[in-house]
Protein backbone atom coordinates (compact mmCIF):
# COMPACT_ATOMS: atom_id res chain seq x y z
CA UNK A 1 0.00 0.00 0.00
CA UNK A 2 1.28 3.36 -0.85
CA UNK A 3 0.02 6.54 0.83
CA UNK A 4 -0.77 9.86 -0.65
CA UNK A 5 -1.90 12.40 0.71
CA UNK A 6 -4.87 14.90 -0.95
CA UNK A 7 -2.87 17.83 -0.56
CA UNK A 8 0.00 16.44 -3.18
CA UNK A 9 -3.36 15.44 -5.49
CA UNK A 10 -4.36 19.23 -5.31
CA UNK A 11 -0.63 21.05 -5.43
CA UNK A 12 0.06 18.95 -9.19
CA UNK A 13 -3.40 19.65 -10.43
CA UNK A 14 -3.43 23.35 -9.59
CA UNK A 15 0.35 23.51 -11.51
CA UNK A 16 -0.97 21.37 -14.17
CA UNK A 17 -4.11 23.88 -15.05
CA UNK A 18 -1.54 26.75 -14.73
CA UNK A 19 0.78 25.28 -16.86
CA UNK A 20 -2.21 24.08 -19.64
CA UNK A 21 -2.94 27.50 -19.76
CA UNK A 22 0.38 29.50 -20.04
CA UNK A 23 2.49 26.62 -22.18
CA UNK A 24 0.95 25.16 -25.07
CA UNK A 25 1.96 21.64 -25.15
CA UNK A 26 5.07 21.14 -27.25
CA UNK A 27 3.52 18.94 -29.72
CA UNK A 28 0.85 21.26 -30.70
CA UNK A 29 3.92 23.98 -31.61
CA UNK A 30 5.59 20.83 -33.66
CA UNK A 31 1.93 20.54 -35.23
CA UNK A 32 2.08 24.52 -36.49
CA UNK A 33 5.31 23.85 -37.37
CA UNK A 34 4.35 21.06 -39.84
CA UNK A 35 1.72 23.42 -41.13
CA UNK A 36 3.42 26.20 -42.19
CA UNK A 37 5.53 23.80 -44.27
CA UNK A 38 2.86 22.22 -46.07
CA UNK A 39 -0.05 25.49 -46.08
CA UNK A 40 -0.39 27.07 -49.14
CA UNK A 41 -2.87 29.86 -48.54
CA UNK A 42 -1.22 33.21 -47.34
CA UNK A 43 -3.87 34.10 -45.27
CA UNK A 44 -3.37 30.90 -43.31
CA UNK A 45 0.33 30.89 -43.17
CA UNK A 46 -0.24 34.48 -41.32
CA UNK A 47 -2.73 33.02 -38.72
CA UNK A 48 -0.06 29.85 -37.61
CA UNK A 49 2.68 32.48 -37.62
CA UNK A 50 0.45 34.88 -35.31
CA UNK A 51 -0.49 31.14 -33.10
CA UNK A 52 2.86 30.66 -32.66
CA UNK A 53 3.30 34.04 -31.48
CA UNK A 54 0.65 34.00 -28.97
CA UNK A 55 1.76 30.74 -27.62
CA UNK A 56 5.38 32.05 -27.28
CA UNK A 57 3.61 35.27 -25.43
CA UNK A 58 1.62 32.93 -23.37
CA UNK A 59 4.75 31.24 -22.28
CA UNK A 60 6.82 33.81 -20.97
CA UNK A 61 4.12 36.34 -19.24
CA UNK A 62 2.13 33.32 -17.62
CA UNK A 63 -1.29 34.86 -19.38
CA UNK A 64 -3.95 32.41 -21.29
CA UNK A 65 -3.03 31.46 -24.32
CA UNK A 66 -6.83 32.21 -25.02
CA UNK A 67 -8.95 34.03 -22.88
CA UNK A 68 -11.39 30.88 -22.69
CA UNK A 69 -9.53 28.86 -20.37
CA UNK A 70 -12.64 26.06 -20.58
CA UNK A 71 -13.77 23.48 -18.31
CA UNK A 72 -11.42 20.84 -16.68
CA UNK A 73 -11.45 17.84 -17.93
CA UNK A 74 -9.26 14.73 -15.51
CA UNK A 75 -8.51 11.30 -16.47
CA UNK A 76 -7.57 9.67 -13.24
CA UNK A 77 -5.58 6.04 -13.16
CA UNK A 78 -5.74 5.60 -10.00
CA UNK A 79 -2.97 2.45 -9.02
CA UNK A 80 -5.05 -0.24 -6.83
CA UNK A 81 -2.04 -0.28 -4.21
CA UNK A 82 -2.33 3.39 -3.38
CA UNK A 83 -4.36 4.92 -0.18
CA UNK A 84 -5.43 8.66 -0.21
CA UNK A 85 -5.12 9.83 2.90
CA UNK A 86 -6.37 13.11 4.01
CA UNK A 87 -9.63 13.76 1.96
CA UNK A 88 -11.70 12.87 -1.21
CA UNK A 89 -9.59 12.55 -4.48
CA UNK A 90 -12.42 14.79 -6.19
CA UNK A 91 -12.64 17.21 -3.81
CA UNK A 92 -8.71 17.32 -4.10
CA UNK A 93 -8.90 17.56 -7.48
CA UNK A 94 -11.30 20.70 -7.34
CA UNK A 95 -9.34 21.95 -4.35
CA UNK A 96 -6.64 22.25 -6.98
CA UNK A 97 -8.36 23.36 -10.02
CA UNK A 98 -9.80 26.40 -7.90
CA UNK A 99 -6.93 27.43 -6.91
CA UNK A 100 -4.83 27.12 -10.00
CA UNK A 101 -7.45 29.33 -11.56
CA UNK A 102 -7.59 31.90 -8.81
CA UNK A 103 -3.60 32.30 -8.36
CA UNK A 104 -3.05 31.78 -11.97
CA UNK A 105 -5.33 34.65 -13.40
CA UNK A 106 -7.42 32.28 -15.25
CA UNK A 107 -11.08 32.95 -16.20
CA UNK A 108 -13.67 31.36 -14.10
CA UNK A 109 -16.28 30.12 -16.82
CA UNK A 110 -18.27 27.63 -14.74
CA UNK A 111 -22.12 27.72 -13.76
CA UNK A 112 -23.47 25.78 -10.93
CA UNK A 113 -26.66 24.77 -13.37
CA UNK A 114 -27.00 24.78 -16.82
CA UNK A 115 -30.79 25.95 -15.95
CA UNK A 116 -29.51 29.18 -14.02
CA UNK A 117 -26.74 29.76 -14.92
CA UNK A 118 -24.86 31.16 -11.99
CA UNK A 119 -21.20 31.60 -12.35
CA UNK A 120 -19.33 29.09 -9.31
CA UNK A 121 -16.43 31.52 -9.53
CA UNK A 122 -13.73 29.68 -9.57
CA UNK A 123 -13.74 27.29 -12.54
CA UNK A 124 -15.03 24.33 -10.56
CA UNK A 125 -16.31 21.91 -10.66
CA UNK A 126 -14.15 19.63 -13.13
CA UNK A 127 -15.33 17.06 -15.05
CA UNK A 128 -13.28 13.48 -13.78
CA UNK A 129 -12.88 9.89 -14.94
CA UNK A 130 -11.50 7.62 -12.66
CA UNK A 131 -9.74 4.60 -13.61
CA UNK A 132 -9.19 1.96 -11.47
CA UNK A 133 -6.02 0.28 -12.43
CA UNK A 134 -2.97 -2.33 -11.59
CA UNK A 135 0.14 -0.72 -9.66
CA UNK A 136 1.01 2.41 -6.81
CA UNK A 137 1.43 5.17 -8.61
CA UNK A 138 -1.67 8.03 -9.86
CA UNK A 139 -1.44 9.28 -13.27
CA UNK A 140 -3.28 12.39 -13.73
CA UNK A 141 -4.15 13.81 -17.21
CA UNK A 142 -5.67 17.03 -17.09
CA UNK A 143 -7.40 19.29 -20.21
CA UNK A 144 -8.75 22.75 -20.44
CA UNK A 145 -11.34 22.33 -22.62
CA UNK A 146 -12.57 25.35 -24.48
CA UNK A 147 -16.17 25.94 -24.74
CA UNK A 148 -16.52 27.24 -28.81
CA UNK A 149 -15.07 23.89 -29.84
CA UNK A 150 -16.79 21.76 -27.59
CA UNK A 151 -19.66 23.20 -28.44
CA UNK A 152 -19.53 21.63 -32.34
CA UNK A 153 -19.10 18.43 -30.90
CA UNK A 154 -21.49 15.59 -32.32
CA UNK A 155 -22.43 12.05 -31.71
CA UNK A 156 -24.55 9.16 -33.98
CA UNK A 157 -25.57 6.24 -33.23
CA UNK A 158 -24.53 4.90 -36.24
CA UNK A 159 -26.21 1.44 -37.64
CA UNK A 160 -23.46 -1.24 -38.57
CA UNK A 161 -24.93 -1.16 -42.11
CA UNK A 162 -23.40 1.95 -42.24
CA UNK A 163 -20.06 0.46 -41.42
CA UNK A 164 -16.54 2.02 -41.60
CA UNK A 165 -17.86 4.15 -44.43
CA UNK A 166 -20.75 5.82 -42.52
CA UNK A 167 -18.26 6.25 -39.86
CA UNK A 168 -15.85 8.33 -41.86
CA UNK A 169 -18.79 10.57 -43.39
CA UNK A 170 -19.45 11.32 -40.19
CA UNK A 171 -16.38 12.36 -39.01
CA UNK A 172 -15.88 14.47 -42.12
CA UNK A 173 -19.45 16.25 -41.58
CA UNK A 174 -17.96 17.06 -38.47
CA UNK A 175 -15.28 18.90 -39.45
CA UNK A 176 -17.18 20.97 -42.36
CA UNK A 177 -20.15 21.48 -39.74
CA UNK A 178 -17.35 23.25 -37.07
CA UNK A 179 -16.07 25.21 -39.64
CA UNK A 180 -14.48 28.50 -38.51
CA UNK A 181 -16.28 29.01 -35.18
CA UNK A 182 -14.61 25.50 -33.55
CA UNK A 183 -11.19 28.10 -34.29
CA UNK A 184 -9.21 25.96 -36.79
CA UNK A 185 -6.78 24.03 -36.70
CA UNK A 186 -8.48 21.42 -35.29
CA UNK A 187 -7.86 18.35 -33.37
CA UNK A 188 -10.62 15.57 -33.14
CA UNK A 189 -10.82 12.91 -30.57
CA UNK A 190 -13.08 9.73 -31.68
CA UNK A 191 -14.70 7.07 -30.30
CA UNK A 192 -16.16 4.41 -32.08
CA UNK A 193 -18.32 1.75 -30.14
CA UNK A 194 -19.21 0.62 -26.35
CA UNK A 195 -22.14 1.84 -25.30
CA UNK A 196 -23.28 5.61 -25.39
CA UNK A 197 -22.04 7.27 -22.83
CA UNK A 198 -18.33 4.91 -23.16
CA UNK A 199 -18.02 6.12 -27.13
CA UNK A 200 -18.64 9.74 -26.25
CA UNK A 201 -15.71 9.29 -23.29
CA UNK A 202 -13.66 7.72 -25.62
CA UNK A 203 -13.69 10.18 -27.66
CA UNK A 204 -11.90 12.89 -24.82
CA UNK A 205 -10.00 10.10 -23.53
CA UNK A 206 -8.43 10.05 -27.56
CA UNK A 207 -7.03 13.75 -27.24
CA UNK A 208 -4.27 12.72 -24.93
CA UNK A 209 -2.32 10.74 -27.42
CA UNK A 210 1.00 12.89 -28.51
CA UNK A 211 -0.12 14.77 -31.48
CA UNK A 212 1.76 13.52 -34.50
CA UNK A 213 2.36 9.86 -33.07
CA UNK A 214 0.70 6.90 -34.78
CA UNK A 215 -2.10 5.00 -33.36
CA UNK A 216 -0.78 1.73 -31.97
CA UNK A 217 -3.54 0.10 -33.94
CA UNK A 218 -2.29 -0.22 -37.88
CA UNK A 219 -5.90 -0.31 -38.72
CA UNK A 220 -7.34 2.72 -37.05
CA UNK A 221 -3.72 4.63 -37.63
CA UNK A 222 -4.46 3.93 -41.39
CA UNK A 223 -7.38 5.40 -40.81
CA UNK A 224 -6.57 8.00 -39.48
CA UNK A 225 -4.21 8.99 -41.97
CA UNK A 226 -6.93 9.47 -44.25
CA UNK A 227 -8.90 10.88 -42.58
CA UNK A 228 -7.18 14.12 -41.90
CA UNK A 229 -6.04 14.12 -45.67
CA UNK A 230 -9.85 14.47 -46.39
CA UNK A 231 -10.37 16.84 -43.93
CA UNK A 232 -7.94 19.15 -44.98
CA UNK A 233 -9.28 18.76 -48.81
CA UNK A 234 -12.47 20.86 -47.41
CA UNK A 235 -10.59 23.99 -47.95
CA UNK A 236 -11.19 25.53 -44.64
CA UNK A 237 -8.29 26.36 -43.42
CA UNK A 238 -7.02 28.17 -40.14
CA UNK A 239 -9.34 30.40 -38.80
CA UNK A 240 -11.80 28.99 -41.59
CA UNK A 241 -9.56 32.06 -43.83
CA UNK A 242 -9.15 29.23 -46.31
CA UNK A 243 -6.39 26.91 -46.70
CA UNK A 244 -4.75 23.53 -46.56
CA UNK A 245 -4.70 23.05 -42.93
CA UNK A 246 -7.84 22.29 -41.50
CA UNK A 247 -7.14 19.88 -39.00
CA UNK A 248 -3.92 18.60 -37.20
CA UNK A 249 -4.64 15.09 -36.10
CA UNK A 250 -7.76 12.81 -35.99
CA UNK A 251 -7.30 10.38 -33.22
CA UNK A 252 -9.42 7.06 -32.97
CA UNK A 253 -10.10 4.67 -29.78
CA UNK A 254 -12.46 1.96 -30.16
CA UNK A 255 -13.81 -1.00 -27.65
CA UNK A 256 -15.99 -3.68 -28.07
CA UNK A 257 -19.75 -2.86 -28.66
CA UNK A 258 -23.14 -4.16 -28.98
CA UNK A 259 -23.93 -6.33 -32.07
CA UNK A 260 -27.09 -3.84 -33.16
CA UNK A 261 -24.81 -0.98 -32.44
CA UNK A 262 -22.35 1.52 -34.33
CA UNK A 263 -21.95 4.39 -31.63
CA UNK A 264 -19.71 7.32 -32.92
CA UNK A 265 -18.73 10.48 -30.94
CA UNK A 266 -16.55 13.08 -32.01
CA UNK A 267 -15.25 15.33 -29.58
CA UNK A 268 -13.97 18.50 -31.28
CA UNK A 269 -10.63 20.33 -30.00
CA UNK A 270 -9.26 23.58 -31.53
CA UNK A 271 -5.70 24.83 -31.85
CA UNK A 272 -5.53 25.53 -27.68
CA UNK A 273 -5.03 22.16 -27.35
CA UNK A 274 -4.17 22.16 -23.54
CA UNK A 275 -3.02 19.08 -22.27
CA UNK A 276 -0.62 17.80 -19.11
CA UNK A 277 -0.11 14.74 -17.18
CA UNK A 278 1.57 14.31 -14.03
CA UNK A 279 2.16 11.05 -12.05
CA UNK A 280 2.24 10.78 -8.34
CA UNK B 1 -13.14 59.55 -43.16
CA UNK B 2 -11.95 57.86 -40.21
CA UNK B 3 -10.25 54.48 -43.05
CA UNK B 4 -7.33 55.48 -44.13
CA UNK B 5 -4.50 52.71 -46.36
CA UNK B 6 -0.99 52.55 -44.97
CA UNK B 7 2.03 51.80 -46.87
CA UNK B 8 1.46 48.09 -45.84
CA UNK B 9 -1.43 47.82 -47.38
CA UNK B 10 -3.29 47.37 -43.97
CA UNK B 11 -6.63 49.91 -43.62
CA UNK B 12 -6.21 51.86 -40.48
CA UNK B 13 -9.54 52.53 -38.89
CA UNK B 14 -10.66 54.75 -35.96
CA UNK B 15 -13.87 54.96 -34.36
CA UNK B 16 -16.88 56.20 -34.45
CA UNK B 17 -17.39 55.01 -37.79
CA UNK B 18 -19.84 56.40 -40.20
CA UNK B 19 -21.12 54.91 -43.00
CA UNK B 20 -18.66 56.32 -45.23
CA UNK B 21 -16.37 54.39 -43.51
CA UNK B 22 -18.23 51.28 -43.53
CA UNK B 23 -18.73 51.35 -47.41
CA UNK B 24 -14.66 51.89 -47.78
CA UNK B 25 -14.71 48.17 -46.09
CA UNK B 26 -14.21 45.11 -48.61
CA UNK B 27 -14.74 41.29 -47.33
CA UNK B 28 -10.92 40.39 -46.63
CA UNK B 29 -9.68 43.79 -45.74
CA UNK B 30 -6.77 43.93 -43.00
CA UNK B 31 -7.34 46.14 -40.87
CA UNK B 32 -6.20 47.61 -37.68
CA UNK B 33 -8.45 49.58 -35.12
CA UNK B 34 -7.79 52.34 -32.68
CA UNK B 35 -10.50 54.06 -30.45
CA UNK B 36 -13.04 52.69 -28.41
CA UNK B 37 -14.86 49.16 -28.27
CA UNK B 38 -17.37 47.56 -26.24
CA UNK B 39 -17.39 43.65 -25.07
CA UNK B 40 -20.64 42.21 -24.98
CA UNK B 41 -21.27 38.67 -25.08
CA UNK B 42 -24.59 36.45 -24.70
CA UNK B 43 -25.33 37.13 -21.11
CA UNK B 44 -24.82 41.20 -22.09
CA UNK B 45 -26.91 41.12 -24.78
CA UNK B 46 -29.71 38.88 -23.31
CA UNK B 47 -30.00 42.23 -21.02
CA UNK B 48 -30.09 44.71 -23.48
CA UNK B 49 -32.56 42.79 -26.22
CA UNK B 50 -35.21 43.73 -23.90
CA UNK B 51 -34.30 47.19 -23.54
CA UNK B 52 -34.55 47.48 -26.97
CA UNK B 53 -37.46 45.87 -27.36
CA UNK B 54 -39.07 48.43 -25.12
CA UNK B 55 -37.53 51.16 -27.00
CA UNK B 56 -35.72 51.77 -23.32
CA UNK B 57 -31.98 53.51 -23.28
CA UNK B 58 -28.77 51.56 -23.50
CA UNK B 59 -26.03 51.58 -21.39
CA UNK B 60 -23.55 52.69 -23.98
CA UNK B 61 -24.56 55.19 -27.15
CA UNK B 62 -23.91 51.99 -30.46
CA UNK B 63 -23.73 54.87 -33.21
CA UNK B 64 -21.14 54.35 -34.65
CA UNK B 65 -19.42 51.45 -32.50
CA UNK B 66 -17.75 48.43 -32.57
CA UNK B 67 -19.24 45.77 -30.09
CA UNK B 68 -16.20 43.29 -29.74
CA UNK B 69 -17.74 39.65 -28.49
CA UNK B 70 -15.43 38.74 -25.84
CA UNK B 71 -15.20 37.43 -21.77
CA UNK B 72 -11.67 38.79 -21.28
CA UNK B 73 -9.57 36.19 -18.68
CA UNK B 74 -8.54 38.26 -15.40
CA UNK B 75 -6.07 40.62 -15.74
CA UNK B 76 -2.63 40.23 -13.86
CA UNK B 77 -1.69 42.91 -11.39
CA UNK B 78 -0.11 45.56 -13.28
CA UNK B 79 -1.92 44.25 -16.62
CA UNK B 80 -4.41 46.67 -18.51
CA UNK B 81 -6.10 43.46 -19.84
CA UNK B 82 -5.62 39.05 -19.75
CA UNK B 83 -6.30 37.57 -22.72
CA UNK B 84 -9.16 38.99 -25.31
CA UNK B 85 -9.76 36.66 -27.85
CA UNK B 86 -13.33 36.30 -29.73
CA UNK B 87 -15.89 33.94 -28.92
CA UNK B 88 -18.40 32.74 -31.46
CA UNK B 89 -20.48 35.65 -32.84
CA UNK B 90 -23.52 33.23 -33.92
CA UNK B 91 -24.71 32.88 -30.56
CA UNK B 92 -24.90 36.88 -30.76
CA UNK B 93 -27.13 36.49 -34.03
CA UNK B 94 -30.91 36.79 -32.57
CA UNK B 95 -29.64 40.24 -30.99
CA UNK B 96 -27.35 42.08 -33.84
CA UNK B 97 -30.47 43.46 -36.68
CA UNK B 98 -31.82 45.26 -33.78
CA UNK B 99 -29.05 46.82 -32.58
CA UNK B 100 -27.70 47.65 -36.23
CA UNK B 101 -30.66 48.82 -36.89
CA UNK B 102 -29.97 51.58 -33.50
CA UNK B 103 -27.04 52.68 -35.37
CA UNK B 104 -23.98 50.02 -34.56
CA UNK B 105 -21.45 49.76 -37.31
CA UNK B 106 -19.47 46.59 -36.31
CA UNK B 107 -18.79 43.76 -34.61
CA UNK B 108 -15.66 41.67 -34.14
CA UNK B 109 -16.21 37.81 -33.54
CA UNK B 110 -15.40 34.64 -35.38
CA UNK B 111 -17.53 32.46 -37.20
CA UNK B 112 -20.09 32.24 -39.65
CA UNK B 113 -23.12 34.91 -39.37
CA UNK B 114 -26.64 33.64 -40.36
CA UNK B 115 -28.44 35.29 -43.09
CA UNK B 116 -30.61 37.67 -40.81
CA UNK B 117 -27.49 39.53 -39.52
CA UNK B 118 -25.93 39.67 -43.58
CA UNK B 119 -28.70 41.20 -44.69
CA UNK B 120 -29.39 43.79 -41.45
CA UNK B 121 -25.21 44.51 -42.14
CA UNK B 122 -26.36 45.50 -45.95
CA UNK B 123 -29.44 47.86 -45.03
CA UNK B 124 -28.01 49.34 -42.16
CA UNK B 125 -24.42 49.54 -43.23
CA UNK B 126 -22.30 47.89 -41.03
CA UNK B 127 -19.76 45.50 -41.23
CA UNK B 128 -18.69 42.27 -39.26
CA UNK B 129 -14.98 41.85 -38.60
CA UNK B 130 -13.07 39.17 -37.56
CA UNK B 131 -10.77 38.69 -34.74
CA UNK B 132 -7.94 35.59 -34.37
CA UNK B 133 -9.76 33.13 -32.20
CA UNK B 134 -7.48 31.87 -29.61
CA UNK B 135 -4.74 34.61 -29.92
CA UNK B 136 -6.27 36.40 -26.71
CA UNK B 137 -2.27 36.92 -25.62
CA UNK B 138 -1.67 38.77 -28.55
CA UNK B 139 -4.79 41.03 -28.99
CA UNK B 140 -4.37 42.10 -25.36
CA UNK B 141 -1.33 43.86 -26.16
CA UNK B 142 -3.73 46.50 -28.44
CA UNK B 143 -5.94 47.16 -24.89
CA UNK B 144 -4.74 50.39 -23.31
CA UNK B 145 -7.29 51.12 -20.85
CA UNK B 146 -10.42 49.17 -19.71
CA UNK B 147 -13.38 50.45 -18.22
CA UNK B 148 -16.22 48.48 -16.68
CA UNK B 149 -19.59 50.12 -18.34
CA UNK B 150 -22.54 47.84 -16.70
CA UNK B 151 -23.37 44.42 -16.01
CA UNK B 152 -19.96 44.30 -13.44
CA UNK B 153 -21.99 41.22 -11.67
CA UNK B 154 -21.82 39.37 -14.74
CA UNK B 155 -17.96 38.81 -14.55
CA UNK B 156 -15.81 38.41 -17.71
CA UNK B 157 -20.01 39.18 -19.39
CA UNK B 158 -19.74 42.66 -18.21
CA UNK B 159 -19.78 45.40 -20.78
CA UNK B 160 -16.45 46.64 -21.03
CA UNK B 161 -15.03 49.86 -23.01
CA UNK B 162 -12.13 48.91 -24.53
CA UNK B 163 -9.28 51.98 -25.52
CA UNK B 164 -7.49 49.91 -28.60
CA UNK B 165 -4.04 50.87 -30.27
CA UNK B 166 -4.15 49.41 -33.57
CA UNK B 167 -5.95 46.00 -33.23
CA UNK B 168 -5.12 43.70 -35.59
CA UNK B 169 -8.71 42.57 -37.62
CA UNK B 170 -9.88 41.16 -41.08
CA UNK B 171 -13.24 42.14 -42.59
CA UNK B 172 -15.29 39.00 -42.39
CA UNK B 173 -18.91 40.39 -44.14
CA UNK B 174 -18.80 43.56 -45.69
CA UNK B 175 -22.16 46.07 -46.54
CA UNK B 176 -22.11 44.75 -49.41
CA UNK B 177 -22.59 40.87 -48.89
CA UNK B 178 -19.03 40.63 -49.49
CA UNK B 179 -17.84 36.75 -47.64
CA UNK B 180 -14.23 36.29 -46.58
CA UNK B 181 -15.45 32.83 -45.30
CA UNK B 182 -16.69 32.09 -49.38
CA UNK B 183 -14.22 33.46 -51.04
CA UNK B 184 -11.51 32.41 -48.75
CA UNK B 185 -12.29 28.57 -49.14
CA UNK B 186 -13.13 27.98 -52.36
CA UNK B 187 -9.81 28.21 -53.97
CA UNK B 188 -8.70 25.18 -51.34
CA UNK B 189 -11.86 22.65 -51.48
CA UNK B 190 -10.34 19.52 -53.67
CA UNK B 191 -12.24 16.92 -54.58
CA UNK B 192 -12.26 13.98 -52.26
CA UNK B 193 -13.20 15.50 -49.03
Amino acid sequence: MRDIHVSAITDAVKKLCMEANWSLEPDMLRAFDRALATERSPAGKQVLTILKENAELARTRRIPYCQDTGMVVCFVELGQDVHITGGGLVDAIDAGVSQGYREGYLRASIVRSPFDRVNTGDNTPAVIHVDVVPGAALHVMLMAKGGGCENRSKYRMLTPAEGVDGVKDFIIECVRTAGPDACPPLVLGVGVGGTFEKCAILSKRALFRELGTPNPDPTLDALEKELLERANRLGIGPQGYGGDTTALGIHILTYPCHITSLPVAVTIECHAHRHKEVTL
Amino acid sequence: MSVTTAADGIKDIRTPLSDADVEALAAGDRVRITGVIYTARDAAHGRLFPLIEKGERLPLDVKGAIIYYTGPSPARPGDVIGSVGPTTASRMDKFTPALLALGLKGTIGKGYRGPAVKDALREHKAVYFGAIGGAGAVLSRHVKRVDIVAYEDLGTEAIRRLEVEGFPAIVLNDCRGGDLYQDGQKPYAREGA
